[in-house]
């Protein structure tokens, strides 16, 4: 559609795209999750494997997605129980876990990773997914679920006394991210073609927290802009050639000085 | 066997210690999480290796190079990508942002000044081995062991008997009332830092003088166990730093022994979830992370 290397670059915005919104459900009741590269992970491994074996897509990107939001159920567990920076940790620690058991799962690879993947992802599927879950996510917050995410994330306490169920609401949130997560895990293996433990890491994590932050964590679109800004910038920034980073890295430094709430304000209830 | 395992863990924990001390102090004045920590660690590293190379100094030099350094990196830093968005405003989430961007600048400008790769820290001391009889131990080991615990009881003792330490510990109480009382909150916020990240230095030349090599990538695996030390001794904790981190070098050595050693990197973070389940709070709980 656009040729190939920028049809690349968008499947990656789109990938992007979908981590960042994975990172925003959650973020919306008030869970920040630094784990969010382990969840991409799973969802990566396993669509990997089923369409090696011969499945389809149609089958591996729901079976990638339900594996990634089940492991979100079961970190959702004990994550209720702490909250803020204790949660950060506790999901960056998850994140950690599950590239580590890559790194030495055999079945999957192990250290040397996992080739020789389908090419299967194809702009308008990642188009068509980045729209869904955008859909889902400015929908959410006038809907029931999404006002009760609202509310715990103002205040948990008032929220559990107006008779929110706190677990539910929680666990949903958690685990809704954790299959978005998911999906943008089952485009990238599909894209990148081969993968290994390493491409999951912190960093991929940190970056998803960037995009929802920069963006704007209080606005649905906010991770959107959040995810193409940060993913765009240094393919601009090829002009500075290798001091990339370099910029990148200040750059990130004078938005966050210069919009610490993210780019987009907080949209207006009707 | 078991002896020796506790002394090699004790190492490897003494240098885990110093870097999540630094997290603890950092969280506790300010509440919240420096991610260019790591980095921090990683520029003392090799600050201590410049030392080395091309003053020609001994290890003694290059402890202190690397805390130089990496105090002044840290004061820097608390200038640059910490203070102008505290003077905006209460957010706790930009300042992990820009922290982000702090630490991809120092990863690329160290990697193109010294390069990808790892990096050879010469040998300090003659390959001498003290059979104690039960134990056997370097002089390398001896050296790490030293410097980490001598830093600690400095710090134990500038904290309790200073009184800058005093006004370190009243801002990590409470910085509004520490400022009304009359602390100047904001040098006091510079000096943590400069303290959190001297010691982060004097971590990175120990663990280049331990595994002989440094690299810019060297911090990120230091970074992501030293805040889950943070949250095992419980967040704003140092004595809870100081603690969790022996206790995963010495977990982390018995479970290569005696478990799977390819797990290693993951034991942290499975310590992490089974002491957070049992206690909440971490083992040496404060108080303070119940805000955020």
């Amino acid at each position: 559609m656009l040729g190939g290397y920028w049809d690349s670059v968008a499947i990656f915005v789109g990938i992007n795209v979908l981590m960042g919104v994975s990172l925003y459900i959650p973020m919306a009741a008030g869970l920040i999750s630094l784990g969010q590269g382990g969840f991409m992970a799973i969802g990566a491994y396993t669509s990997a494997v089923l369409t090696k074996e011969g499945f389809s897509l149609a089958l591996a990107l729901p079976a990638g997605a339900g594996l990634a939001a089940l492991a979100g159920l079961i970190v959702g567990a004990p994550a209720l129980r702490v909250r803020g920076i204790y949660l950060m940790i506790l999901t960056l620690g998850f994140g950690e876990i599950v590239r580590v058991f890559f790194l030495n799962f055999e079945p999957t690879g192990g250290a040397t990773g996992l080739g020789g993947i389908p090419p299967l992802s194809q702009l308008h599927w990642v188009v068509l997914a980045c729209a869904v879950v955008i859909f889902i996510a400015w929908r959410l917050r006038g809907a029931r679920l999404g006002r009760a995410m609202i509310a715990i994330h103002e205040d948990d306490v008032a929220a559990e006394a107006m008779g929110i169920r706190l677990v539910t609401v929680k666990l949903f949130a958690f685990a809704v991210g954790a299959g978005i997560a998911g999906v943008a895990g089952v485009f990238y293996a599909h894209q990148a073609l081969y993968i290994d433990a390493n491409q999951f890491d912190f960093s991929r994590s940190a970056l998803t927290f960037l995009y929802v932050v920069l963006g704007g964590p209080a606005n649905p679109l906010g991770p959107v802009v959040g995810a193409v800004l940060v993913t765009l910038l240094p393919e601009f920034l090829r002009v500075v050639a290798d001091w990339r980073m370099t910029f990148f890295g200040a750059l990130l430094v004078a938005f966050a000085i210069w919009r610490p709430d993210g780019l987009l304000p907080a949209p207006r209830f009707k | 066997m078991l002896l020796q395992q506790l002394t090699n863990g004790l190492m490897l924990g003494s240098t885990y210690a110093l870097v999540a001390i630094g997290y603890s102090l950092i969280f506790g004045v300010l509440r919240l999480l420096h991610l260019a920590h790591g980095e921090v660690f990683m520029v003392g590293a090799f600050a201590g290796l410049i030392v080395v190379l091309w003053f020609s100094l001994g290890p003694f030099a290059a402890v202190f190079g690397g805390l130089v350094v990496a105090g002044i990196l840290g004061i820097i830093l608390e200038l640059v990508a910490f203070r102008p968005i505290r003077r905006r405003g209460d957010n706790y989430l930009a300042p992990i942002v820009s922290s982000v961007g702090a630490g991809l600048v120092l990863q690329e400008v160290m990697t193109k000044l010294f390069g990808a790769e790892q990096q050879g820290f010469p040998r300090q001391f003659a390959g001498a081995v003290y059979d104690l009889g039960i134990i056997s131990i370097t002089s390398t080991q001896i050296f790490i062991i030293v410097v980490a615990f001598a830093s600690m009881i400095a710090l134990h003792l500038f904290v309790t008997r200073s009184r800058l330490g005093v006004a370190i510990r009243a801002t990590s109480e409470n910085l509004e009332i520490a400022s009304i009382l009359g602390i100047n909150v904001d040098f006091v916020i510079m000096l943590t830092f400069a303290i959190a990240s001297a010691l982060g230095g004097i971590a990175g030349v120990l663990v280049g003088l331990n595994f002989n090599a440094v690299s810019p990538f060297m911090g990120i695996d230091m970074a992501t166990k030293g805040m889950a030390i943070m949250l095992i001794g419980g967040l704003g904790s140092i004595y809870g730093a100081m603690a969790g981190g022996l206790l995963l070098g010495v977990g982390e050595v018995l479970s290569v022994a005696y478990l799977a050693s390819s797990y290693r990197d993951a034991f942290a973070f499975g310590l992490m979830i089974i002491v957070l389940l049992l206690r909440p709070r971490g083992l040496f709980a404060t108080g303070i992370g119940e805000a955020r």
